[in-house]
């Protein structure tokens, strides 16, 4: 593609992605640089970018990988309990009405953004990337380069985890209830 | 102790989510009907959905970032012009006028997309976006006549993965045009139709593949008298095969 449509296409898109790495970083100017970086790798490989294909997705993907190389990202992700979980199986426990639901029902929505905020990195971006960015599964895998049956796992256990934040913390990283 | 239910929560998840194929979806209905442990999970899952809504545009940028980003993207403008001077001056004045000319159709197009561009997002963003609400296609087909000056086939969805939601009248250079929304899984499609009059010719090249202008997917193409635009900011390929069913329907 010629770089003299990167601007026009590329720009619709700055809000979204400004939000989801302010989401991922949580800080502005982590955020800001975040997106910089993403502007400035898209517009170096914008002619490799085949018309046609998702813009979005890719600069989702773009964005997320230079998150996951930045110095933020490497202190946020520990991924390998999450992949050895994903190897196992996907097995996925039958639902079932906790307590934790009903008091879900109870409070606010801050209390689900503090939630998301406070979800670890591979369970906060699936989260952003399917309830937030509205990707579909397939946009989605070509983001984080899984099959959609990983999407479609790791997504039940985002969910899970968002919704029994203290249970379901792969990283065994403790959350204090008194923070959600 | 009630049966503890065997569904598949990520089943249940890619229903909410649109993911579901449809030939699941009447199976689901049927069982989230007479299962409450699936009732209640659905129940909890959309909460959870509303929840997150509020985290959609939560943080926003600063317009001095804003800027300085849009300075960091735009293309290097007009020092390409310089070459010319090197160039004997009949050549450069025919390069001048070539250039002048491509430039000039280059952005006539881009601003022919944008317009079209502007009335899906419209669309979008109306909170009443449908003068008529159907998902039938024997309903908006003659909903249209007598408000716009031309008839066109409405292709038969059913069954398949796009959902007709329903149409409006929209205008494009003062010409009257039908605007068909469709559904596909969170996304929304709109089919555009004008009449394609010679006196009128809209600035669209002949016709389009799919491709990307402005974050959204755009095919275009002309048939009997009529174009026809497709946009969405959905793949190439879905474009395409929502494409495809209008020209069957209207060949
Ligand atoms: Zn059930």
């Amino acid at each position: 593609m010629d770089p003299e449509f990167f601007e026009q296409l590329a720009m619709p898109l700055f809000d979204q992605l400004y939000n989801f790495a302010h989401w991922l970083t949580g800080d502005r100017t982590d955020a800001e640089d975040l997106v910089q970086e993403t502007y400035a790798k898209a517009l170096k490989g914008f002619r490799s970018f085949q018309q046609g294909t998702n813009l979005r997705a890719w600069m989702y993907r773009i964005l997320r990988n230079t998150f996951h190389t930045s110095r933020t990202g490497l202190a946020a992700q520990n991924t390998s309990s999450l992949e050895e979980e994903e190897a196992q199986g996907n097995a996925v426990t039958a639902h079932t009405v906790t307590p934790e639901l009903l008091l879900l029902q109870q409070e606010d929505q801050q209390t689900v953004l503090k939630a998301l905020a406070a979800l670890p990195v591979p369970y906060r971006e699936i989260i952003l990337l399917c309830e937030v960015e509205e990707l579909s599964y397939r946009e989605i895998a070509q983001v984080l380069d899984v099959p959609i049956g990983t999407v479609m796992s790791r997504l039940s256990r985002a969910r899970t985890a968002l919704r029994q934040p203290q249970k379901t913390n792969p990283l065994g990283r403790p959350i204090d209830a008194r923070t959600l | 102790m009630p049966v503890p239910c065997d569904q598949n929560p990520i089943t249940l998840a890619s229903y909410l989510d649109g993911e579901l194929a449809p030939d699941q979806i009447p199976a689901m209905h049927e069982h989230i009907a007479t299962c409450p442990q699936c009732a209640i999970e659905i129940a909890e899952l959309t909460r959870l959905k509303h929840g997150l809504r509020a985290a959609r545009g939560h943080h926003t940028p600063t317009l001095e970032f804003k800027k300085k980003l849009q300075q960091q993207v735009a293309p290097p403008r007009r020092p390409r012009l310089n070459v010319l001077r090197f160039i004997p001056a009949a050549l450069a004045l025919a390069a001048t006028l070539l250039l002048a000319f491509t430039w000039t159709q280059h952005s006539r197009r881009q601003d022919a997309f944008s317009e079209v561009a502007d009335l899906h997002v419209n669309a979008l963003a109306s909170t009443n976006p449908l003068d008529v609400i159907s998902t039938d296609r024997h309903t908006v087909k003659p909903w249209f006549q007598g408000r716009i000056p031309f008839s066109f086939n409405v292709p038969e969805l059913t069954g398949t993965e796009f959902t007709l939601l329903g149409g409006r009248v929209v205008y494009l250079h003062q010409q009257p045009g039908a605007q068909l929304i469709v559904a596909m899984r969170q996304h929304k499609i709109s089919v555009l139709i004008f009449q394609a009059s010679p006196g009128q010719a809209l600035p669209f090249p002949a016709s389009t593949e799919a491709g990307a202008h402005n974050a959204f997917t755009v095919e275009t193409w002309q048939s009997n008298g009529l174009r026809f635009l497709v946009i969405g900011d959905v793949d190439a390929t879905e474009i395409e095969r929502l494409a495809q069913s209008l020209k069957q329907a209207n060949s």
